[in-house]
């Protein structure tokens, strides 16, 4: 197959199971040459399961699965040699330093001294570890552990290269700064992200592929997404004192409504106020406040699976 | 060949690991030299006939040693990444195991030239010594890697524990020869024995290839099935 017009990433029907337990269940994937895709769920959700086997990490109980074309039984090695992963735990030699770190992985793709050199030294740079290039690793801050295991998954310049929680526990500025280096290879190669932030997912991936208990949920862009949600609006109504006994009668007339500590969310645009108010008066509830704001893809996850993506 | 860049990165974290130096190398030359210093009388506590038996102690460690770098490199993400490289299970067997190899040979060359502070006396030829010594460092790096393949860090210390108690059985700080009967039995149906008689044979009494072929070809033998099933270990760790 010309590795040229392959899709990036093709699944059919993957499944794992753990003894009884059904960790993927038949999801397909396709995903094109250059596009940041994202794979979104709460934890324990299978997102992880996915990516290992993709990266020929874990056996498929059935199914199959491709990377350019190379078939992840078939053909793992040269799968392998196409694609990267920068795992959810910060992978790291720890006794080494920076510069030992990136030609190891570099090595083991069979790159030549020279351009792992080059290649190490900018990466080095765009990651702002060349100060710290020739320290042990294991000296590093979480932060910086964690863009030199990116960019370890960068410099054997892979055409598929796997993100799985690349921000996870990371601070909000540590996070935004590798948010603009995951940006930077927008176009250049195909990124698989694995998130549970949503704002992540949002403003990075092209296509975004909700995933719940092992099962795709829903597919699409994130305009697409929160468009599935009624009319993509969501009125928010802050009433203090609010009970279980009140949300019922409320979700009696607009069934998305939820409760989230003392403000009632409802996704959509279409609500009268007053009807609130009739509804939760009788009770001694007074509303302090409303507005309306966009849908967020937490909302979208909410209506589709009836859970709160953040825990 | 890219099986050389990850011995070469298990060789940096070996080497700059104090700890591991320490038990591999550091712990037999202090064994060699208590024992020597509390040794009185007795033949068998001599520089030269106990002299294998610490060197073999000191494989017992570079075991453990191996055993404990692959388990617990499993047990964490690293591992993960390196499978994701194009490596097969057979350069990830030699990737691992490689490194111990200069790290045995270190070891027995400190602990020879430690001994012979205490009047070593080889009677018989060196090299034989160094084929026997070579042998079993293979042996051992062996066992380290089915050991480390197979078991998680927390139950790899047992594992070194039973290795211990068989390798002491065979005869590391006693003449089994002597105790006769059972123990001899026993302890010749395992290598270790074989490695620390034939040495001994050799040291002390100045024995010859021909005097000792048959307890070479039992290390060989083991060596050889130890090395397969280590890289079966691999290749059934490898294949989740």
């Amino acid at each position: 197959m010309n590795p040229n017009n392959a899709l990036a990433i093709e699944a059919v029907g993957l499944t794992r199971r753990f003894d009884d337990f059904v960790a993927v269940d038949g999801i397909d994937l396709s995903v094109e040459q250059g596009e940041l895709f994202s794979l979104l769920g709460p934890n324990g959700a299978g997102k992880t399961t996915i990516i290992k086997m993709l990266c020929c990490l874990l056996r498929p109980s059935s199914g199959m699965a491709s990377i350019l074309g190379h078939d992840v039984r078939k053909d793992p090695i040269r799968a392998k040699s196409v694609l990267a992963l920068s795992p959810q735990e910060t992978a790291l030699s720890e006794q080494l330093n920076a510069w030992e770190n990136l030609s190891l992985m570099a090595g083991l793709h069979n790159i030549d001294r020279a351009t792992i050199r080059s290649r190490s030294g900018e990466l080095l740079e765009m990651m702002g570890l060349t100060d710290r290039a020739s320290d042990k690793v294991k000296t590093y801050s979480g932060g910086m552990q964690r863009r030199l295991s990116i960019a370890m998954a960068l410099v054997s310049d892979p055409e598929v290269l796997f993100l799985d929680e690349p921000t996870l526990g990371l601070d909000p500025q540590a996070r935004r700064a590798i948010w603009e280096h995951i940006r930077a290879l927008k176009g250049e190669k195909t990124v698989v992200l694995t998130t549970h932030y949503l704002e992540e997912a949002d403003s990075l991936a092209d296509r975004i592929e909700i995933i719940d208990e092992g099962k795709i949920v829903a597919l699409g862009t994130a305009a697409q997404l929160k468009a599935e949600v009624a009319d993509g609006q969501a009125t928010v109504v802050e009433a203090p004192g609010m009970t279980e006994e009140a949300l019922a009668a409320i979700q009696a007339v607009y069934p998305s409504s939820r409760l989230i500590d003392e403000t009632i969310e409802i996704d959509t645009a279409d609500v009268s106020l007053y009807a609130i108010q009739d509804i939760l008066r009788p009770r001694g509830i007074e509303v302090r406040s409303s507005h309306q704001r966009e849908v967020t893809l937490d909302d979208v996850f909410l209506e589709l699976t009836g859970k709160q993506l953040r825990e | 060949m890219s099986y050389a860049e990850l011995a070469k990165r298990n060789g940096k974290e070996l080497w700059r690991d104090p700890l591991s130096l320490g038990l591999t190398i550091a712990l037999p030359v202090l064994m060699l030299v208590v024992l020597q210093a509390l040794s009185g009388a007795d033949d068998f506590f001599a520089a030269t006939s106990l002299t294998p038996g610490i060197v073999i102690f000191g494989f017992v460690m570079l075991m453990f040693s191996a055993a404990m770098t692959l388990s617990k490199d499993r047990e964490t993400a690293i591992f993960s990444r390196l499978r994701t490289t194009p490596l097969t299970p057979n350069a990830f067997a030699a990737g691992y195991s490689l490194p111990y190899l200069p790290i045995g040979v270190v070891q027995t060359i400190v602990i020879f030239a430690v001994a012979a502070f205490f009047d070593l006396d080889v009677a018989g030829s060196l090299v034989l010594v160094a084929l026997i010594m070579l042998l079993s460092a293979v042996m051992f790096i062996g066992l380290g890697m089915i050991t480390g393949a197979l078991f998680t860090s927390k139950q790899v210390p047992f594992v070194y524990m039973v290795i211990l108690l068989l390798a002491i059985f065979g005869g590391a700080w006693f003449d089994i020869e002597a105790i006769g009967g059972m123990f001899k039995t026993v302890g010749n149906l395992f290598p270790f024995a074989h490695a620390l008689g034939a040495a001994r044979d050799v040291m002390v009494g100045g024995a010859g290839f021909g005097e000792v072929a048959s307890d070479i070809y039992w290390l060989l033998g083991y060596t050889v099935v130890i090395a397969a099933l280590a890289v079966l270990s691999f290749r059934r760790r490898l294949a989740e």
